[in-house]
């Protein structure tokens, strides 16, 4: 899971220059120079790979378990970080963390879906499959970040709402329909970045936002590559197929004019630079802030609605 | 067709030797109980079994004339919307797919919208057709949701949607998954005029559809045996490898779960739903409510002059719950209520 099949001529190379370096003491300069060439050809190829990745083969960069998480956005760009847990009402849910922070000075309400980085997290993290819980908590912050007037900002990376006996007896279905409708009746900005893949319903549920920006290969669909394909192809092997017909990559979204924007991540992806990446994503939140800041509560709302009555409409 | 095989049962035909001139859709197996059951027996009983009262699918306008009063009602056309934004295509063109939709059910997409009355009521119903494309909400079917809000909120009426969908319509892709908030607008729209906004979830309610607008109602009411959940029992349980309870994602089981009000069975959804909409929406009370929401005019006369069983009861209980505080002016009486008074003057007398 950690490589990428497509990547494998780079990773060769990759580690042939480590060779080479570690040889480098014991011979003569034009080692050096063969490795500054090597380097050149990695990028090159890391280059000519990213600008041309299918669809099937963003899914997987989409999923790479190295791409920033929640948690490294808001170690870099939230001072003061406040996690607030719970639902009030049943349980906390690690899937979706949230809290209060501060974002280059301005106080937001931050939350999103965090998959975990190694065994024990993600299973601490459900995978970031939130439950009914996770949503109804997404609810409170929000209504909270309405009360005291603070803009929102949600970081969406789920394969999708959790898919579970307990979750279902709860109400998830209610839980993502009060959540979505909770986003659209707060008067206050939200921002919402797709970071890596955006799951249906489990992600919409916290993205139904006044601006949605996408990183450059994140993916965003109604249902998973492989359940298109087990259903309409009858066979999971069919998934590339069906990453292709579903239109789920940035770019298709932003040409059906879906989202707002899309965030260029650093050559080679996401994973290749994250300290990059949350600084592009940060650069990004902060000029939708700026741009929003001077909405009045009335205004906010009406254009959100207006926004999303406009999608599709030829 | 003679009266034999009117009233002989497929297993015995062959023994009267009859078999061939029987066609094959005359007699079903009940999927709950197993009995046979004979087509116009069962279309008498809309389509609900005879011997256990298992609900069995409906078609879309056979279900709209039972729903409205003396099943009049008026349908409005789809609004129309691009056809297939993704150029999608799996083992067969979503093209192909949507114009044998088309041609089998004679409609535009998996919507119905129509207006008329329950239980003296105006009422605008956005019914779901399972037939198209098992009810997969995309474009054309949320702009119809938002069509129907829009109606129901010109002509002061309830709204009632009726969802029958296996969820978001894949072949729309992302954009079917923009529905979820479009059609959480519409109904919103039809809730900040006060205006009633129930769901009537029939078989199957799930995925997208289930996680946006039809858990959104004021009311949930949902016919018996209907599968209302946001993921499908198949994924669940390869998700959590274990047996599901029976009654998983059951109305009832809902119910239990505090996420539906009432299961109502299919005869009864218009009388119910008619006195829900009474007791909502009924002016001719003494408690003034704010003018906005309510209708003009015609409004006085709940049941447009058509007495309705249930009238006398329901204005009493309406009465007993008048402390409920959502009205802000209560010193003014309207036009309505006292055009309503002089054709009730008992009730005038009795709120003084």
């Amino acid at each position: 899971m950690s490589q990428l099949d497509f990547e494998k001529p780079i990773l060769e190379l990759e580690s042939k220059i480590s060779e080479l370096r570690n040889v480098e003491g014991d011979s003569k300069v034009n080692i050096a120079e063969e490795i500054t060439r090597m380097q050149n050809k990695v990028e090159r190829l890391l280059n000519q790979t990213y600008s041309k990745l299918s669809p099937a083969q963003k899914v997987q960069v989409a999923r790479h378990q190295n791409r920033p998480h929640y948690v490294d956005y808001v170690e870099r760009m939230i001072d003061d970080y406040t996690p607030l847990a719970g639902d009030r009402n049943f349980a906390e849910d690690y899937a979706l963390p949230g809290g209060l922070g501060r974002f280059r000075g301005q106080s937001v309400v931050i939350m999103g879906q965090e998959r975990g980085h190694d065994t024990e997290s993600r299973l601490h993290h459900n995978f970031g499959m939130a439950r009914p819980e996770g949503y109804r908590k997404a609810q409170r912050l929000m209504k909270m970040a309405d009360h005291f007037q603070i803009p929102i900002v949600t970081l969406v990376d789920t394969a999708g709402a959790y898919p579970g006996m307990g979750a279902e007896e709860r109400g998830q279905a209610e839980a993502i329909a009060k959540s979505i409708e909770t986003c659209l009746n707060v008067g206050v900005p939200i921002i919402s970045i797709i970071l890596g893949e955006g799951g249906s319903g489990g992600a919409i549920a916290i993205a139904t936002a006044d601006r949605v920006y996408m990183l450059e290969h994140s993916i965003y669909s109604v249902i998973s590559p492989e359940g298109c394909a087990s259903i309409l192809w009858r066979s999971a092997d069919h998934a590339n197929e069906a990453a292709a017909a579903l239109k789920l990559t940035a770019q298709d979204l932003y040409q059906h004019k879906i989202i707002d924007g899309i965030i260029k991540e650093p050559i080679g992806g996401a994973h290749r630079g994250k300290k990059e990446t949350i600084d592009l994503v940060a650069n990004q939140i902060e000029k939708a802030l700026k741009e929003l800041s001077p909405w009045t509560p009335e205004k906010i709302k009406k254009e959100r609605a207006e926004k999303y009555l406009a999608i599709g409409r030829a | 067709m003679n009266w034999l095989t009117n009233f002989i049962r497929p297993g015995l035909r062959s023994l009267v030797g009859e078999q061939k001139e029987v066609p094959d859709n005359l007699w079903q197996k009940c999927p709950s109980c197993e009995n046979m059951l004979f087509h116009s027996e069962l279309k008498a009983a809309h389509s609900v079994c005879y011997h256990c009262g298992h609900h069995l699918k409906i078609g879309v306008m056979e279900r709209l004339a039972l729903l409205f009063d003396d099943g009049k009602y008026e349908k409005f056309p789809l609004p129309n919307v691009p056809a297939d934004p993704l150029k999608f295509k799996d083992k067969k063109k979503y093209a192909d797919r949507m114009r044998d939709s088309q041609n089998k059910t004679k409609e535009k997409d998996a919507l119905v919208i129509a207006k008329g009355t329950i239980g003296g009521q105006d009422a605008v119903v956005a019914a779901f057709n399972f037939d198209f494309m098992g009810g997969s909400m995309g474009t054309a079917v949320g702009e119809g949701i938002v069509r129907a809000a829009e109606k129901a909120v010109k002509h002061k009426a309830a709204l009632i949607i009726i969802p029958a969908s296996g969820g978001a319509r894949m072949q729309e892709g992302a954009l079917s998954l923009m529905q979820m908030p479009r059609t959480t607008i519409a109904v919103n729209m039809v809730k900040a005029e006060n205006l009633p906004y129930i769901v009537l979830l029939t078989n199957p309610t799930t995925g997208g559809v289930s996680a946006s607008f039809a858990m959104l109602g004021d009311i949930h009411l949902a016919e018996p045996g209907t599968t209302i959940g946001f993921a499908g029992r198949r994924v669940i349980e390869e998700t959590v490898r274990e047996k599901l309870p029976e009654d998983f994602q059951t109305a009832e089981y809902l119910v239990d779960h505090g996420m539906v009000d009432a299961v109502v069975a299919r005869k009864d959804q218009n009388a119910e739903i008619g006195k829900i909409l009474t007791l909502l929406m009924d002016t001719s009370q003494e408690y003034v409510r704010e003018e906005k929401p309510r209708k003009n005019g015609k409004n006085g006369n709940g049941g447009k002059g058509k007495k309705q069983k249930g009238d006398k009861k329901s204005s009493n209980v309406t009465r007993l719950s008048i402390k409920k505080g959502k009205q802000k002016k209560a010193k003014t009486r309207t036009q309505p209520e006292q055009e309503q008074q002089e054709q009730q003057p008992k009730r005038k007398s009795a709120s003084g």
